[in-house]
């Protein structure tokens, strides 16, 4: 666990780099975050899988797998892989300041 | 994370149900952790990836002790499709998707895909007999080449 200073705003990571506390994200946390995955600019497809990230989180308490992605984001996984290099699921949710979603597939 | 793994190249050897899912979850799997994947199949896996095959791959209810089923009630006929069936079903209940899916997916996730030239001769197939995904028929020198500086898993 470390704590970082993300847009001016205090947070704790734990050691995945995910944040503790997801009622603290901001969207220019989002911005910050993005860059130190090498995302930068985020453009509005990447905004719209973040925002599904978070309302997903919201309404079902994880956040989805790449497959969920997949299929109900709106945004294929030949393009979630293209926005989202490292891996769509686990990167966008660090930038939505989500947990990593557990699940296989 | 000095020991992360960076890239991973599976194959897939066995043409049973249980035998592909393995190796797929995996590539799937890696690819989403941001890890280079590459599936290479070969002989009874090629099941995955033949256009014609890939839809009717069975679960193996004899010599598999797993299934806790004595091989008399396994040899029946309609054995394998049932315990196929029910498989399936509870697949499709957890949202895993079927092989011919989950191989489209996993191809746009990036991962390479590959058959075997030696499996392939010896079946007597052709590059037509695959699908699309299934970018070239490589020798199993091709496949050490393309697999250098990450790990092999042999499922």
């Amino acid at each position: 666990m470390t704590t970082v200073t993300i847009a001016g705003v205090q947070a704790e990571l734990n050691e995945e780099g995910f944040l503790v506390d997801p009622s603290q994200w901001t969207e220019e946390m989002a911005v910050e975050l993005a860059r130190t995955e090498g995302i930068d600019p985020l453009t509005e497809t990447h905004w719209q899988v973040i925002r599904f990230m978070r309302s997903e989180f919201a309404a079902k308490g994880t956040g989805p797998t790449v497959r969920m992605l997949g299929k109900t984001s709106g945004v294929s996984i030949k393009e979630l892989y293209e926005l989202f290099p490292k891996g769509p699921a686990k990167v966008a949710a660090r930038i939505a300041g989500i947990p990593k979603p557990k699940g296989c597939i | 994370m000095s020991d992360a793994i960076t890239k991973v190249s599976i194959i897939i050897s066995k043409g049973s149900l249980e035998g592909i899912y393995p190796g797929l979850i995996m590539a799937n799997g890696a690819r989403a952790e941001g890890i280079e994947a590459n599936l290479f199949f070969t002989f009874f896996g090629m099941e995955a990836v033949l256009r014609k095959r890939q839809s009717h791959v069975k679960v193996a209810t004899v010599g598999n002790p797993g299934m806790h089923m004595a091989t008399m009630l396994g040899g029946l006929p309609g054995m394998s499709a049932l315990a196929t069936h029910m498989m399936e079903s509870k697949m499709e209940k957890l949202d895993i998707p079927a092989i011919p899916e989950f191989v489209e997916m996993i191809a746009d996730t990036g991962c390479g895909m590959y058959a075997c030239l030696a499996s392939v001769d010896l079946f007597g197939l052709a590059k037509d007999d695959f699908i699309d995904q299934v970018q070239e028929i490589i020798t199993v020198g091709d496949f050490y080449a393309k697999a250098a500086g990450g790990e092999i898993i042999f499922t």
